[in-house]
């Protein structure tokens, strides 16, 4: 019989979880993690990286399909979607086989099962492995899932959720994305870069709606160009499901018509894995699907810590991986810890072309009563850009005008994921403009246009 | 090229020195760690020397010269290969900084006090004179012989992110006088912001321009007295000390018959002039050695119990005080602690005390029973927890036996740093130190 007594127990394998209970073994806590499906969970099995797979599937068939801008010509240009589909589980396979290795290597337990609070310091494990564990910490990291909205259930067959959207059996013609967050957006590129023709039905007033809103606007007209549709202030009404389509009446602006599509992907937000974790009768307390915590994810009861998509957003397994880092680390009593702060997380959406941003959009840093100064740099005006063949985007750089403090950075074109870090570590440092007009970026890269934002914010642009 | 030797600033206050005396002749070998030369501080005198190495090519400012200001070039040194028409290279070069720096006005001493304790080894913090001075000036090429304290004693970097530094700026907030809750203390937007909403009297200091203070006094007629470096030290670390530290303050008296005799025993029997006072540093330093929980310091981590008894004095000299310290004092017999005294009373009076011999100490004493004080309370000299306020030994009127009789008392008033010392230990350590004062055998051991 295994040891089932701990320091830790982290309810839930997925990034929030695992990085929690390596980081607590690493502090030399007795850890162990409950995980009922897969370690990674769905950020690395069914979310983050089999999409990112997929996504650079369909940014090699965009490729292919544009070689003559390079002087290549090909024909005859196919792909198997199984085939992609089955690279796509391969990659998730093999990072969540990784995962294991490492929870392993810093000698924490696994137990493959459900987990439910079981009393004070106490956790029941059923399902493939039964067992009853004393915590002395017990952090639930249990994630979250798609929301789904009366009337537009999936079905899974014809009406999807991201996990079917990304094993589709076969390709779809036309697909109906309804929701343009980042899960939406991002599916609705992979398949309109595969060649099917994708509507999009936002009901706020902009495609991206947490994005800045010139982004968003940016995004828009991309995406038009590639021939999306794009509907926003629209809501889907009904969804009629035929032998293997559906059509969908949708309202926008008091006029109703309706959208006929082979495959439709519900992307309307996700809602807190919080039930059947024993929360009844413990001080947890649950506000709209989502646990309450403290600055450093404590929960109402005493011992017990919520950490990831479960406490709510923005969802993001970067998010959840940190803030099970400062709720182990504020355990342990370490002096080095900081509370979160959610303006310093960055977020990416990895559509074509890719956004990123981090901190306060133009618009929220205005409400915030800041007085603002914002720069702008164009990929057209950058080498590399153009040297790439990737000359649509843009960065956007918004300063507090009183203190040279970065309020926020705002990117979309090509890469944009791997360089909001460099805003990102600006924000953390608490750079002003100063620091980062005196930084030297390295020529010729697409981050040059980073530092040409910011000039451009104190009007010092170079290349413009 | 040669070298420029620039007047060196060995106190964090010290703005201008006399150069006293020059220890190397123009053509001398230097060699460096050599000697170079004595300045004369406000408030010490330091030997300088030698960083770099070569022939002193020649000295620019002639020794016994008064108030050199600091960063001024005073000599030049020659390299390998040099020579005296080299000299024109050096001096014809703008020096490193203006020859008159300004200094901006010292942070208050907190930043030397908090930090100090924090250090590791654990070393006292510097005393009463030592206030942490504003970055020092481009560094001169010398240094002076004596250890210097850590650097960070006198200019403490402030780590601050630059928007907090941009934010202290914008809003007059003192960075020297913020906590950081950043990582490894670093001073972030948070703090500053938290100062800001603390409001301006309590992240400023307050000031005290002259024509509010003359309005205040009814614009009556005044003469001015000019700070000097030293009063500014003591305003400012005397405000901080009431104004951070709490104080609570005891009394006992002594009786010091038995100590007067034995004073008098050993003038008669060993021609030992010693003062009632070198009992009581003796004193002082035992009863700190048997409760050391009064030779402490407060620190945000950790009560800092220091491992060596070095006890302060202060001493008063023209136009202020310094507190010179007899380390080890309780390692130390009576008649050595008294020669101590002596040698450091005078030399302080003369202002040639090195900053290692006024810097630091754990405990302080202040006498002023020569002056007829009955008893009296002094301000705590951080970050010590305890000073010692001695008043005269007089006759007075006691009850022994249920008689009224006549005994030589001397009132001794500690004032203890509550976030260290509770009463009941401040008492103890008092218990022990009138045992030791009235029972004066063990103070001869």
């Amino acid at each position: 019989m295994a040891d089932t007594s701990f320091d830790v127990v982290v309810i839930g394998g997925g990034p929030g979880g695992y990085v929690a209970a390596i980081r607590a073994a690493q502090l030399g806590m007795k850890t162990a993690v409950v995980e009922r499906e897969h370690l990674g969970g769905i950020c690395l099995n069914w979310g983050c990286i089999p999409t990112k797979a997929l996504l650079r599937c369909s940014e090699i068939n965009h490729l292919l399909h544009h070689l003559d801008q390079f002087g290549f010509s090909a024909k005859e240009i196919s792909f198997d979607i199984a085939k992609l589909v089955e690279r796509s589980r391969k990659v998730a396979a093999q990072l969540s086989s990784g995962v294991g290795y490492l929870l392993k290597k810093n000698k924490v337990t696994v137990f493959d099962g459900s987990a439910t609070l079981a009393g004070k310091g106490k956790v029941k494990v059923t399902g493939k492995t039964a067992a009853d564990l004393t915590a002395k910490h017990i952090i639930i990291a249990s994630g979250a899932r798609a929301r789904s909205l009366p009337g537009l259930e999936p079905d899974g067959k014809l009406v999807w959720t991201y996990k079917e959207a990304m094993i589709p059996k076969d390709m779809p013609k036309s697909l109906l994305v309804i929701g343009s967050g980042a899960i939406g957006i991002e599916f609705a590129s992979f398949y309109r870069n595969l060649g099917a023709e994708v509507t999009v039905v936002e009901v706020l007033d902009r495609i991206l709606p947490v994005e800045d809103e010139e982004i968003s606007a940016f995004a828009r007209k991309s995406f038009e160009k590639q021939g999306m549709k794009i509907y926003t202030s629209a809501t889907v009404k009904s969804l009629a499901k035929g032998a293997n389509d559906v059509t969908a009446t949708v309202e926008s602006q008091g006029k109703s018509f309706e959208v006929k599509a082979d495959r439709v992907v519900l992307a309307v937000g996700i809602v807190g894995n919080v039930e059947n974790l024993g929360l009844e009768g413990t001080k947890v307390k649950v506000e709209k699907t989502h646990i309450v915590v403290d600055q450093w994810l404590a929960t109402g009861e005493p011992g017990v810590y919520a950490i990831g998509d479960v406490v709510g957003p923005p969802w993001l397994a970067h998010k959840a991986m940190h803030e099970g880092v400062i709720c182990v680390e504020h355990i342990a009593g370490l002096k080095t810890a900081h509370p979160l702060n959610v303006q310093n997380v960055p977020g990416c959406t990895y559509c074509m072309p890719q956004v990123a941003s981090v901190g306060l959009t133009e618009k929220a840093a205005k409400a915030a009563g800041r007085e603002v100064r914002v720069g702008h740099f164009p990929y057209i005006g950058n080498g590399k850009a153009i040297a790439l063949g990737e000359p649509e985007g843009m960065v956007k750089t918004v300063f507090d005008a009183k203190t040279g403090e970065l309020l926020g950075a705002h990117m979309i074109g090509a890469e944009v994921t791997e360089l909001i870090q460099g805003y990102a570590i600006a924000r953390t440092l608490e750079s002003t403009e100063q620091e980062l007009i005196e930084t030297i970026f390295p020529h010729p890269t697409l981050s040059e246009m980073m530092h040409e934002a910011v000039l451009e914010a104190y009007k010092r642009a170079i290349h413009i | 090229m040669p070298i420029q030797v620039l007047m060196p600033a060995l106190s964090p206050t010290m703005t201008e020195g006399n150069l006293a005396k020059w220890h190397k002749k123009e053509g001398d070998t230097v060699k460096a760690g050599d000697i170079l030369a004595e300045i004369e501080t406000d408030k010490a005198t330091m030997e300088f020397e030698a960083v770099d190495e070569g022939t002193l090519g020649r000295i620019l400012v002639p020794e016994g010269t008064k108030g050199v200001p600091v960063n001024q070039p005073i000599a030049v040194i020659l390299g390998e290969g040099e020579s005296a028409g080299d000299i024109g290279k050096a001096a014809a070069k703008p020096p490193a900084a203006p020859s008159t720096v300004k200094l901006p006005a010292a942070p208050p001493a907190r930043s030397a006090t908090t930090e100090s304790p924090a250090a590791k080894p654990m070393t006292p913090a510097p005393a009463l004179a030592a206030a942490p001075a504003p970055r020092p000036a481009p560094a001169p090429v010398s240094r002076p012989t004596t250890p210097l304290p850590p650097r960070g004693a006198f200019a403490r970097r402030v780590f601050v992110s630059p928007l907090a530094r941009r934010l202290a700026e914008k809003s007059n907030i003192d960075l020297s006088r913020l906590a950081g809750s950043g990582p490894h203390g670093r001073i972030v937007k948070a703090d500053v912001e938290a100062a800001m909403t603390r409001g301006p009297a309590a992240s400023a200091e307050p000031t005290y321009p002259k024509a509010k203070i003359v309005a205040e006094a009814g614009n009556i007629p005044f003469t001015e007295v000019p700070h000097t470096n030293m009063r500014r030290v003591i305003a400012k670390r005397m405000t901080e000390s009431m104004s951070h530290v709490p104080h609570f303050f005891l009394t006992v008296d002594c009786d010091i018959d038995a100590l007067l005799k034995v004073r008098a025993d050993l003038a008669d029997t060993k021609s030992l002039k010693l003062s009632v006072n070198d009992f009581v540093i003796r004193a002082a330093a035992l009863a700190l050695k048997q409760y050391p929980a009064a030779n402490a310091s407060f620190s945000d981590e950790a009560i800092l119990r220091w491992s060596q008894v070095d006890v302060a004095v202060a001493v008063a000299i023209e136009d202020g005080l310094i507190t010179p310290i007899v380390k080890n004092a309780d390692q130390k017999s009576v008649a050595a602690i008294s020669a101590e005294m002596k040698d450091l009373g005078l030399r302080a009076r003369a202002g040639k005390l090195k900053l290692t011999e006024f810097q630091g100490g754990t405990f302080s004493i202040s006498n002023l029973g020569m002056f007829g004080i009955r008893e009296f309370t002094a301000v705590i000299n951080p970050p010590q927890a305890c000073i010692l306020a001695v008043g005269v030994g007089e006759k007075r009127a006691v009850v022994k036996h249920d008689q009224i009789a006549v005994a030589t008392v001397m009132s001794c008033t500690l004032a203890c740093d509550h976030r260290v010392l509770d009463g009941a230990m401040g008492s103890q350590w008092l218990q022990i130190f009138k045992k030791l004062i009235e029972e004066p055998a063990a103070l001869l051991v």
